[in-house]
């Protein structure tokens, strides 16, 4: 072997190798040359973003969910709380035989075998320490009961969440409103959702003052960042942001009086409002029939939904401020207002009630049809609700001067309330009518709307408005809030509507003859105290047309009709007259008679009132 | 460097061997594997088990075979060449139905050992060059007759260890055999086309793609669309990738701290005790750790060529220098690989990545460059 090796050239084969070798070695350098400038790229250059990215990979946030603010009425009576959910929930990597610690556990909560399965297979599907929930919103028997037995149920662990309860659930139903689980609609609804919407089954308010008021109520959920490995276990928590619990809200209401209401209204199908007149604070707002907001807090179940929404009276809507039906009679005093304003009426004026008006070659008849009122004066007409009066004093006045009244007074307006739904009414005008039937306006519909009929539509909260602002003449608005978090809302001052004071006195002791006066629509219906007397005014509404026939024939009674066709019944009315302090509506859909159905509960609403105050102080 | 004379005239004196010694180079290699222990330690949550402890046993064994290696005469190592190369063939065709391994029939477990005869493979095959190239006549070496054995040479365990299938080091083996074939002075014209070729066969490659020629397998055309555009498959192939760019680049000038690596020590980092332990380097201890290990490779490479131009036998300095080569592509791809400059090919970093075939392989490798180092002729 060795002579092979001498047998070379040495010199040659030294040369050319070290030529290659150099070569070879330019390359390699020129190769570690790039290596070394990635690296500087990416662990000086690019070090901050890669930086970043390391820690996005090891930093989780979890947030804690916020406490939702209490709902209190006036006095601070609690009427949305927040419970303990008892959960139960299970951990695989802290027990050795996690279907012998299920089987154990279902001789002491509801559990089948199908849940079990369930729970069995879902926990092998996830890593060993996520805890998987079993159970919640368990009764504290139940949860106590497993509590005390943990030592031989390996894996459980109990858990105390929060949930939403309503205490008196159906009389505050409307106005508190509820919360349910989140919903994807939910969500579409923000811009920038907040991170807390998806935890899942997040209560969120879907209604009433729940959702109107959703962000104070909420709070703010606290944030704790935890460092997690690839697997997502955690390590450590390495910060936590404090959130705040959502704020406490109390409303105007008086719960005492909400519920009188709804038990007063209970079994008709109806709305009363009733305000303090000078702050316009409202007292009890109802709508029968009523429904169980704590049905809805969990996910409502398909069945009692279906009897909700199939029910004809609809019980989910709230018809104090969503229901908008004629005002019939009660508009009256608007009419009375524009013409004495505009020096179209004096107080003293008559006019003659046959039992009919002729506009033309058409007849409106007025409802006290045998003779009619006869010679009628302002305080009169009122008090004992003559149309014919109305429409002497309508068609002098016309519907625009009417409409600017009526707005003056509430009606037509959406008020800026904490409520869903709330309907605008309707005072309609000469280009209203054009814009949506393209038809000129006629007298007639004035004559109409006159007497509260045709297109006009209302709420009781607008009437109820309506009659604050009559009793204090200051264009007082409705309020439901009274404090947030404890600081109470500052009291608006409301402005002088301006009129003169002498077209208000005639107008306020009409509607007191209304109910005092032996010959008023309301007279059954009187205060006898003093010191609470009351002034209203009734209206019946009517929801059908009375053909020709049946005037001929006589005109149908209420109690002779289906229940669809009969009038509706509305009272309002304000205590007590010499200083005004509460103002109450009520409209009881096709209840008849505003006299007869609607006045009686009115005064007791208004009694209750003071009543139960004049308890409360002493 | 060391210039006696005439060392090789009969057996040169144990004391001379000592002294003939390449002892920078070694020092090196004991630097290196000793900041591989350090490594294994950290990346298993400061322990010596599992990886740092055995590595380190098998390091200490290894070292003393490249020291015994080194001291024999070069030229026993080169009358073992053809049957080292008929054996590491043998073994290969062994490997195909008694080898086991993740996916590809790599390794033979003779429950002492466990041999990854791929690795054996390369350095045989560079040894099977350098004797034929010590031995062909300088004006023939490029003439295309004589070209056939040693490409003859480098396919048949090219082709072998390609069916495993081990793509990456098939190519290692390629790219090894030819640059043992260009230091010997073949004709340059013959590379130059020779890379033409092989992109033309690279593009073939890809656009056999979809069809039945598809050269190659769906899981190795994935790699390559992961490695050009690593979002494609975050959390799958492209997520070794993505983490390792992560981890490292987070380690910015000085690096995290030893054993502060947020993303290796919380197990963001696959593969961190093999392919990626580069990474956790440098998340560690930052630019200055992995220029600091880039700079001791490159010495190391530099020693062995400088003692191969110096060595004036030719086996000898094809042998160092085509062994130069194969440790070159070790670290090379793998740096490159982990930093996303190419694709994922499972090629362990020399003497740091767990793995005791690999290491002691190469520290053998050592001790054959010591032993042409030591026993070159002088003068």
């Amino acid at each position: 072997m060795r002579k092979l090796f001498s047998e070379q050239n040495v010199e040659k084969v030294r040369k050319s190798v070290s030529r290659r070798i150099i070569l070879l070695g330019l390359g390699k350098m020129t190769l570690i040359g790039i290596l070394a400038w990635r690296m500087r790229k990416l662990q000086i250059e690019d070090s901050e973003k890669y930086r970043l990215q390391a820690e996005e990979n090891r930093i989780n946030m979890r947030l804690i969910p916020p406490e939702r603010g209490l709902i209190l009425d006036t006095r601070g009576k609690e009427l949305a709380v927040n419970i303990g959910n008892y959960k139960l929930v299970i951990t695989r990597e802290e027990t050795s035989n996690p279907k012998e610690t299920l089987v154990k556990l279902s001789k002491l909560i509801d559990l089948d075998d199908k849940e079990i399965e369930k729970i069995l297979s879902n926990i092998s599907k996830i890593s060993p320490f996520v805890p998987i929930t079993i159970a919640e919103h368990l009764s504290w028997e139940s949860f106590s009961k497993v509590v005390l037995n943990l030592p031989a149920l390996p894996g459980i662990s109990p858990e105390m969440g929060l949930t939403r309860y309503y205490k008196k659930p159906t009389s505050i139903a409307h106005v508190v409103g509820y919360v349910g689980p989140v919903s994807k609609k939910d969500l579409e609804k923000f811009d920038n959702p907040d991170p807390v919407l998806q935890i899942p089954k997040f209560q969120i308010g879907k209604t009433g003052v729940e959702r109107e008021l959703e962000e104070t109520l909420r709070g703010k959920a606290s944030l704790s960042k935890v460092e997690v490995n690839a697997t997502g276990r955690i390590i450590r928590e390495t910060e936590r942001i404090s959130g705040f619990s959502g704020a406490t809200l109390q409303l105007t209401l008086d719960n005492e009086l909400q519920e009188y209401a709804y038990q007063r209204l209970s079994g008709l199908c109806a709305s009363s409002v009733l305000m303090e007149v000078n702050s316009g604070k409202i007292m009890s707002l109802s709508s029968v029939p009523t429904f169980d907001p704590n049905q809805f807090v969990l996910g409502i179940s398909q069945k009692y939904w279906d009897s909700l929404l199939n029910n004809k009276l609809r019980p989910l809507s709230n018809k104090a401020i969503s229901g908008a039906y004629p005002p019939a009679s009660t508009l009256k005093m608007a009419v009375a207002l524009s013409a004495l304003e505009t020096g179209i009426l004096s107080k003293n004026d008559t006019f003659e009630c046959p039992g009919h008006f002729d506009l033309g070659d058409q007849r409106f008849h007025c409802w006290k049809k045998k003779g009619g009122h006869g010679k009628m004066d302002l305080k009169q007409a009122i008090a004992q609700s003559c149309d014919v009066y109305f429409w002497e004093v309508a068609r002098k006045v016309g519907i625009e001067r009417i409409g600017n009244t009526a707005k003056n007074l509430g009606l037509g307006t959406k008020f800026d309330l904490p409520l869903s739904s709330i309907t605008q009414g309707l005072m309609p005008t000469k280009s209203w009518k054009k814009k949506k039937f393209d038809q000129p306006w006629r007298v007639g519909d004035t004559l109409n709307a006159a007497v509260g009929q045709g297109f006009t539509l209302a709420s009781p909260l607008q009437l109820a408005v309506m009659t604050s602002r009559i009793a204090s003449g200051k264009a007082i608005e409705p309020q439901l809030i009274k404090s947030i978090d404890g600081i109470n809302k500052i009291q608006k001052e409301f402005a002088d509507l301006n009129y003169n004071k002498s077209s208000l006195e005639i107008i306020r002791k009409g509607m007191f003859s209304s109910v005092n006066n032996a010959k008023g629509t309301a007279y059954k219906s009187r205060i006898m105290d003093e010191e609470t007397t009351m002034a209203g005014k009734t209206g019946t509404s009517q929801v059908r047309r009375i053909s020709m026939i049946e005037r001929e024939t006589g005109v149908l009674k209420n109690e002779d009709l289906p229940w669809e066709k009969r009038d509706h019944a509305i009272f309002v009315a304000y205590a007590p007259f010499k200083n005004p302090k509460y103002a109450v509506s009520i409209i009881i859909e096709h209840g008849g008679s505003g006299a007869q159905a609607a006045a009686p509960i009115g005064r007791d609403i208004l009694l209750n009132a003071f009543y139960y105050n004049r308890k409360s102080i002493s | 460097m060391f210039i006696f004379k005439n060392a090789n005239e009969g057996n040169i004196s144990f004391i001379r061997k000592l002294l003939f010694f390449h002892w920078p180079l070694a020092i090196l290699i004991l630097a290196t594997g000793a900041f591989g222990i350090l490594m294994l330690y950290s990346v298993a949550g400061g322990s010596m088990l599992p990886w740092a402890e055995p590595q380190l046993i098998r390091f200490i064994v290894g070292f003393g075979a490249m020291i015994i290696i080194g001291f024999i005469h070069i030229d026993f190592w080169r009358s073992l060449t053809i049957p080292a190369y008929i054996g590491s063939i043998l073994l290969l065709i062994a490997v195909m139905f008694y080898g086991e391994g993740a996916g590809a029939q790599r390794w033979i477990d003779l429950k002492v050992i466990r041999l990854q005869p791929s690795e054996i493979m390369k350095v045989t095959l560079i040894m099977a060059l350098a004797l034929y190239y010590s031995l062909v006549p300088i004006n023939r070496k490029s003439s295309p007759l004589w070209l056939i054995p040693p490409l003859a040479l480098i396919f048949l365990p090219t082709f072998l260890v390609f069916s495993q299938p081990d793509l990456g080091t098939s190519l290692l083996i390629l790219i090894s055999g030819f640059a043992v074939m260009f230091l010997a002075g073949v004709n340059i014209w013959y590379f130059i086309v020779g890379a033409f070729a092989g992109a033309g066969l690279v593009s073939a490659v890809f656009l056999s793609r979809n069809t039945s020629w598809q050269f190659l397998t769906d899981y190795q055309m994935g790699r390559i669309d992961v490695y050009l555009n690593p979002s494609l498959d975050p959390l799958g192939a492209g997520y070794h990738i993505t983490q390792s760019k992560i981890a490292l680049g987070s380690g910015g000038l000085s690096g995290r701290g030893f054993m502060q690596g947020t993303q290796s020590q919380l197990d963001f980092l696959p593969e961190k005790h093999t392919d990626f332990i580069f990474t956790t380097l440098a998340e560690e201890f930052g630019y200055f750790g992995s220029l600091g290990l880039l700079i001791i490779y490159a010495l190391m490479v530099i020693f062995c060529l400088l003692s191969a131009a110096k060595n004036q036998y030719k086996f000898g300095a094809l042998l160092t220098s085509g062994l130069a080569v194969m440790f070159f592509l070790y670290f090379f791809i793998n740096m490159a690989m982990v930093m996303g400059l190419a694709p994922v090919v499972g090629v362990p970093l020399p003497l740091i990545s767990w793995g005791g075939s690999a290491m002691l392989v190469l520290l053998g490798s050592f001790g054959l460059i010591q032993s042409a180092h030591v026993h070159q002729p002088k003068g």
